[in-house]
């Protein structure tokens, strides 16, 4: 068996990771600042006493821009990859997905319903527009999760089989009217609609960033509670009832924790796939499956290759932006397949 | 110490069982018999509290099983089932471990509990692999360890239920996973266990239970129940019965 790394030296390791990211997620972008500068500015902005000499613009590009946008994307990547553990745990299947129970689509739906319904009635009011689309964005989510949810329960009892293809057939249909929505939208309305289904970390402001902080807080201190909960239900349903675990509860916190987190998320930054997929992955290849670890280290590692997807969508056709939908995608799909040949040989 | 009087199940529009009345007392095994159908599993489920059943209650040291917490019942009472679908990379020292979730005996004392556990099972020398790497009668005899952990030492209170354990074991291992139950058994657990093997219920059980499309063909000791003609009756096949040489309990010998 390969050696796994000990939970002490991948959580040092991340942490680390994660502050270089967050150093170089506010140093760089179409105005780069000096590294030493940021450094600085950003103590300031925690409050240290540094002379403010000459870190006025540095100040104002960190705290105005670059450190709501470093916020955002280590919430959104940390949800994203905590949702991922806890629908791989649901599933017993390290290939499950966040979107496998319909939320991702769901939002979807929910975000083309406010686009295009939004133009239609002839233009939202231009200040109250991201906040209706991120509403709806979060409603949907829910909604649609809750539907499935609903739909895998028979006598007080949740049929994980029954979710996984409610979660099918609703994320068919989201897509489908998501295409209607298309259809019938105007050129410029479709863009909209196309480039937020791509996802994007551009944008970030504090009054949207703070809902996601919480939910994100909430469900990062919830889950890892459940981890010995979620250890035993890899055995098996009825294992994890013989061992003491009230499995419904656990099942109906996951699905909760979910919907919340990636709902949360969408909202707040459009669709980003393969987050939660490779993350929790990646981090039970390097340090085996228990629950205890995998969550915290998703958490973080979560975050970490968010901030790096922002930055190469920040940096590869600057100044021009990628939209980071399609960059967690490139580095995630192949990076995954390595994993998967690796891990076969 | 589990008891259940006047038990009937219907799944659909099949009585599965009926009239079934079982004690399970401390320091004895219970060996359940009968051919395909005849129920089983479905005694198993109902004694476990997966399945509810329509009359007859089960009773867990005289307390309704569904009055007990989750947890406390299981420190009192572990399961076995046949297959187990674990799909992620644990080492056998962290599955068996699992077992010890229940309980808040520390990390010391669990970790000496999972290497005894394992011992009993004869798998301590799988410790250090990933579960996925093992064969299935290695599965089988880590999850044995895992329930035995669960219930450690196996005192006077706890009660084991198997469901097929020997059934991918060599035959080395059919009698060391047996024996390993009855010195938990021994050391005052009850045990109820379910087998194909005749004759490995013939040596290891204190009483049998044969089972007939759903209904107590027979309840009592092992020379009592294995005869040729309830054999005949149940299973239909035509057997002789003699006395094992050495050790005295009924040898069953197909004809």
């Amino acid at each position: 068996m390969k050696q796994r790394i000990q939970p002490r030296t991948l959580f040092v390791c991340l942490t680390l990771l994660c502050l270089l990211a967050v150093w170089l997620s506010l140093a760089l972008g179409p105005v780069s600042l000096p590294l030493i500068d940021t450094l600085r500015a950003g103590l300031r902005l925690l409050g240290l006493p540094i002379a403010a000499d000459g870190l006025q613009q540095a100040e104002m590009i960190l705290g105005q821009i670059r450190l709501p946008r470093t916020l955002l994307g280590l919430a959104v990547g940390a949800v994203l990859a905590l949702s991922g553990v806890a629908m791989q745990g649901l599933f017993r299947n390290p290939l499950a997905d966040p979107g496998l129970v319909g939320v991702a689509a769901g939002a979807a739906m929910g975000a083309a319903v406010a686009i295009v319904g939004g133009s239609w009635l002839g233009g939202m009011p231009e200040a109250l527009a991201p906040y209706l689309l991120s509403l709806c964005a979060f409603i949907g989510g829910l909604g649609v999760t809750a539907l499935v949810y609903r739909l895998g329960r028979r006598d007080g009892q949740t049929n994980v089989a029954t979710m996984l293809l409610a979660g099918v057939a609703m994320t068919a249909l989201g897509g489908a009217a998501v295409g209607l929505f298309s259809y019938l939208a105007d050129d410029a309305t479709l863009r909209t609609l196309t480039f937020w289904n791509l996802g994007s970390l551009n944008g970030a402001s504090y009054d949207r960033l703070w809902p996601l902080l919480l939910i994100a807080a909430g469900v990062a201190l919830w889950l890892p509670r459940r981890a010995k909960a979620l250890n035993a239900l890899l055995l098996g349903e009825s294992e994890a009832r013989h061992l003491g675990v009230d499995v419904e509860r656990l099942k109906r916190e996951l699905v909760f924790c979910t919907a919340l987190g990636v709902g949360a998320a969408v909202a707040a930054a459009g669709l980003i796939g393969f987050i939660g997929l490779v993350v929790p992955h990646l981090v039970r290849l390097l340090a085996g499956p228990d629950h205890r670890v995998v969550l915290p280290a998703s958490l973080l590692a979560g975050g970490v290759l968010m901030l790096f997807a922002d930055l190469a969508a920040r940096l590869l056709l600057a100044p021009a932006e990628l939209p980071i939908g399609i960059v967690t995608a490139f580095i995630g799909a192949p990076f995954f397949l390595i994993l998967l040949i690796r891990g076969r040989s | 110490m589990l008891q259940v009087e006047g038990l009937h199940l219907r799944r659909g529009s099949n009585d599965v069982l009926q009239g079934i009345d079982l004690h399970l007392s401390p320091g004895q095994v219970v060996g359940v018999l009968g051919p395909n159908g005849a129920g089983k599993s479905s005694l198993l489920g109902v004694l476990c509290g997966e399945l509810a059943p329509d009359r007859g209650a089960v009773t867990l040291q005289g307390r309704p099983l569904a009055d007990w917490a989750g947890q406390e019942r299981a420190r009192r009472l572990a399961v076995l089932p046949q297959v187990s679908s674990l799909g992620f990379s644990f080492k056998v020292e962290e599955v068996v471990a699992m077992g010890r979730m229940p309980h808040d005996t520390g990390q010391r004392r669990d970790a000496e509990i999972v290497e005894e556990a394992l011992q009993a099972a004869d798998a301590a020398h799988l410790v250090g692999r990933s579960y996925l790497a093992l064969s299935g009668g290695e599965r089988q005899r880590v999850h044995l360890a895992r329930v035995l952990a669960q219930l450690w030492p196996g005192e006077e209170g706890s009660t084991l239920l198997l469901d097929e354990p020997t059934s991918m074991l060599d035959p080395l291992h059919q009698h060391t996973t047996l024996e390993a139950v009855r010195r938990f058994a021994d050391c005052g657990a009850a045990v109820l266990v379910i087998l194909h093997d005749l004759n490995l219920a013939a040596r290891y059980c204190d009483r049998i239970l044969l089972l007939e499309s759903g209904r107590c063909h027979a309840l009592a000791t092992p020379a009592q129940v294995l005869t040729p003609a309830s054999l005949k009756a149940v299973f239909g096949i035509e057997v002789l019965v003699q006395a094992h040489p050495e050790r005295g309990h009924p040898l069953i010998i197909t004809r």
